[in-house]
């Protein structure tokens, strides 16, 4: 690998700018469905990790690592520390650690609340983050 | 279709094994690979091939209708996959180490650790 | 209560670890906080072990699933000894990297991975569903392999190969034991299985996966002849890390050996005793023989594992209460010797830089104190009157004869005499003849506490264990009877 420059193609970084937003909402749309319908955290994480590695390889890993802002690794704690929280808030209630507690009204756009959604969303955090801490580090060296 | 998927784990696990005897790294992990991919296989075709509904229950009905698809070989494959990914991306990072540092690829160059 | 005392020996070491990668960066905080999540997890073991003591077996339907759809977490007497052991060593292995572990390891994150282990260690003891131990397994197998080869020197690396490739394989040889008996039996709860395999139709067909596993634990254990690995990768990470997994890892194996064997197969019923005893014979003497020939010190500990994995998997061949009471005591007895073992090799090796038994020498003239830590492990290890390991020896010796099992009696003798040689063998090179060369050192001031704070621990409870053996065997025998006879188990987790 010559010159981390020569790397960058128009048409790629051109496509990217568009399909990295469609991508990122697409995921969120996956990881909301997931309950009952084919989808969830892992599934919407992948894309959305999918859509960050798109990014890297237009503009190079240094570039991607600036526009996320936080380290991946640091993530996968911020998203283990959400599934934990869910699997707690039923033990706060006196029942079995993980047990699913839901809000009773039907919330506009999210539909049904509750923890599972909450420990989905943990998951969500965990892949992009160990993902892209894999690619990264593939791709740096 | 029980016969070919048995025989297809069958090539697997040979073909995985026979890799991971060969000398190189390399093939050592694509060894690695192949085998777990049998051991999917395997747990697939032991939950039952048959072509059922998914295994949700209809609004209204008690129970499920026949024929249903079992979801737990399907769960624990996806386990075992996603664990699978994660093992493999760690050997492949460690074997591209190891080469570096070693500076080959041939197990038989790798016996240090063994020596009195 | 009960729930919150079953899940917590898994919630603090998850939330230990994923609150140390928070603050990677953080190296002075991420060591008060793995100390205090090590502090905690012992004592939450110790509570569990006197709640289960007192209250029988507990049992936790994760998410309120009900057994056996959902996953099970159970912890009967054998369980709890586990996991009190575990957060000791924890503890006991924290302490000592705070004065070992270099900056470069911590700011990787060497201190999560560490509680990543100790949770994937619990939660293998603790469940009550066999896929679900497959995960602990992979959850304990993935932290073990980063630490393993976390710094990157060559013989490290190459250690590391043969442990990750040797590792993996056995847990594709489970996964398809797993996969097997989901086929024979349709469910994947223990209890469950253990019910539905007594009554099965076709009761030679789950001999596929009983011996599947005998093969995949067998690996993990380091039983002969699958235990090539240990000897080629332990004796190459920091010496914080070598203990860490001399002292647990290949016991999570014998762990699920006993708990599949005890709880889903008879091993009595096609021989399974035979090939487990015959295997534990062979395993004391290759072991013991491979580190006869050894001339370095972590080497010599690494293949004493494998002798002492032995007498473990002896009980279990035996196969009487007295015997599994026997495995467990000596599975308890052994954790924490070897595991000091290992720290004072870690220690002879900060005062005279050297592992090799030739460069060390003149250490009992220059620190007679640490020649009697290393002697009370070392003497208990080859069984000597009236330390721990002696009694442990005494336990199996008596139910081997009881069963007139006189073939594993002499092994387990001589296997003994050969463990008192070659730890004198250390003694001779390493503490009494003098000194090759003056480069004697003192350890470090500031670190001396952290390192020699576990060893002193360590060998307090060696000789508490030596003097009063007898709680020490009355909590084995009770939690041998509970393997014995599963009904309880049963009918814990699966309810009325």
């Amino acid at each position: 690998m010559e010159g981390k420059e020569a790397m960058i193609s128009l048409i790629l970084s051109t496509a990217t700018r568009y399909l990295l937003p469609l991508l990122l909402l697409f995921s969120i749309f996956v990881l909301l469905r997931g309950h009952n319908e084919p989808g969830g955290g892992f599934v919407g994480g992948l894309v959305a990790s999918a859509a960050l590695a798109l990014y890297s390889i237009a503009y190079g890993v240094a570039a991607a690592r600036r526009m996320l802002r936080i380290d991946p690794r640091a993530l996968i704690g911020v998203g283990l520390l959400i599934a934990i929280g869910s699997g707690l808030l039923s033990m706060a209630r006196g029942l079995p650690f993980l047990t699913g507690l839901w809000v009773e009204r039907e919330l506009p756009l999210l539909g049904k609340v509750g923890t599972p959604m909450l420990f989905d969303v943990g998951v969500f955090l965990v892949v992009i983050g160990v993902v892209l801490t894999i690619i990264f580090a593939l791709s740096e060296e | 279709m029980d016969v070919v998927l048995a025989i297809a784990v069958g090539g697997l696990y040979a073909a995985g094994l026979y890799m991971m005897m060969r000398r190189s790294i390399v093939k050592l992990i694509i060894g690695l690979g192949l085998l777990s991919h049998a051991s999917n296989l395997l747990i697939f075709t032991m939950g039952r091939l048959i072509r059922g509904r998914p295994p949700l229950i209809a609004p209204g009905a008690e129970a499920l209708a026949e024929p249903y698809a079992d979801p737990l070989p399907q769960a624990l494959i996806l386990t075992a996959i996603v664990i699978g990914f994660g093992v493999q991306a760690f050997a492949v990072v460690l074997i591209k180490r190891v080469y570096e540092i070693v500076g080959t690829d041939d197990l038989d160059q790798m016996k240090r650790t063994d020596e009195l | 209560m009960r729930s919150l005392l079953l899940v917590l020996p898994l919630l603090i070491p998850l939330s230990t670890a994923v609150l140390g990668l928070l603050i990677r960066r953080k190296p002075h905080l991420q060591r008060v906080l793995a100390t205090a999540g090590a502090g905690l997890l012992l004592t939450s073991g110790l509570g569990l072990l006197v709640s289960v003591q007192q209250g029988g077996i507990h049992t936790v339907q994760i998410g309120a699933w009900p057994a056996p759809f959902g996953i099970t977490l159970a912890a009967d007497l054998f369980s709890a000894i586990m996991v009190v052991l575990t957060g000791l060593i924890g503890l006991a292995v924290v302490l000592y990297s705070l004065g070992s572990i270099d900056p470069q390891r911590e700011r990787f994150g060497y201190y999560p991975l560490v509680h990543i282990l100790l949770l994937g260690v619990c939660g293998a003891f603790l469940t009550g569903d066999i896929f679900n131990l497959y995960v602990w397994f992979e959850v304990m197998l993935i932290s073990s392999f980063v630490l393993m080869a976390l710094g990157g020197e060559r013989a490290q690396l190459e250690g590391a190969i043969k442990y990750v490739t040797l590792n993996l394989m056995s847990s594709a040889l489970f996964l398809v034991a797993v996969g097997v008996l989901y086929g024979i039996a349709g469910t994947l709860n223990m209890a469950d299985l253990s019910k539905t395999l007594r009554s099965t139709p076709h009761p030679d067909l789950a001999m596929a996966p009983a011996m599947l596993l005998l093969i995949a634990f067998g690996i993990k254990a380091a039983i002969f002849p699958l235990f090539f690995w240990l000897p080629a990768s332990y004796h190459t990470p920091p010496v914080a890390v070598s203990a860490l997994f001399a002292g647990l890892l290949t016991k999570v194996g014998v762990y699920a050996m006993i708990r599949v064997f005890t709880l889903l197969f008879n091993p009595q019923a096609h021989g399974i005793d035979l090939i487990i005893l015959v295997a534990s014979g062979l395993t004391m003497i290759t072991g013991v023989l491979g580190a006869v020939a050894q001339n370095e010190f972590r080497r010599i500990l690494s293949f004493h594992i494998i002798s002492q994995i032995g007498y473990m998997i002896m009980g279990l061949g035996l196969f009487t209460p007295i015997s599994l009471a026997g495995s467990i005591f000596y599975i308890a007895h052994h954790i924490i010797v070897k595991t000091n073992l290992f720290l004072i090799s870690g220690l002879v090796f900060r005062l005279q830089g050297s592992y090799h038994l030739k460069d060390l020498g003149g250490l009992y003239r220059k620190h007679p104190g640490l020649a009697a830590l290393f002697l009370t492990p070392a003497l208990s290890l080859a069984g000597i009157p009236p330390l721990s390991g002696f009694w442990a020896k005494l336990i199996l010796v008596k139910a081997g004869l009881e069963v007139q099992q006189y073939l594993i009696v002499a092994v387990s003798l001589i296997v003994s005499f050969l463990t008192l040689f070659s730890m004198l063998k250390i003694w001779n090179e390493a503490f009494w003849k003098s000194a090759p060369e003056e480069h004697l050192t003192s350890l470090p001031q500031g670190n001396r506490l952290a390192l020699l704070l576990p060893v002193l621990g360590l060998a307090t409870i060696t000789v508490w264990i030596s003097l009063v053996p007898e709680t020490l065997f009355s909590l084995s025998e009770q939690a041998a009877q509970q393997l014995v006879d599963p009904t309880e188990y049963i009918r814990r987790t699966l309810g009325d």
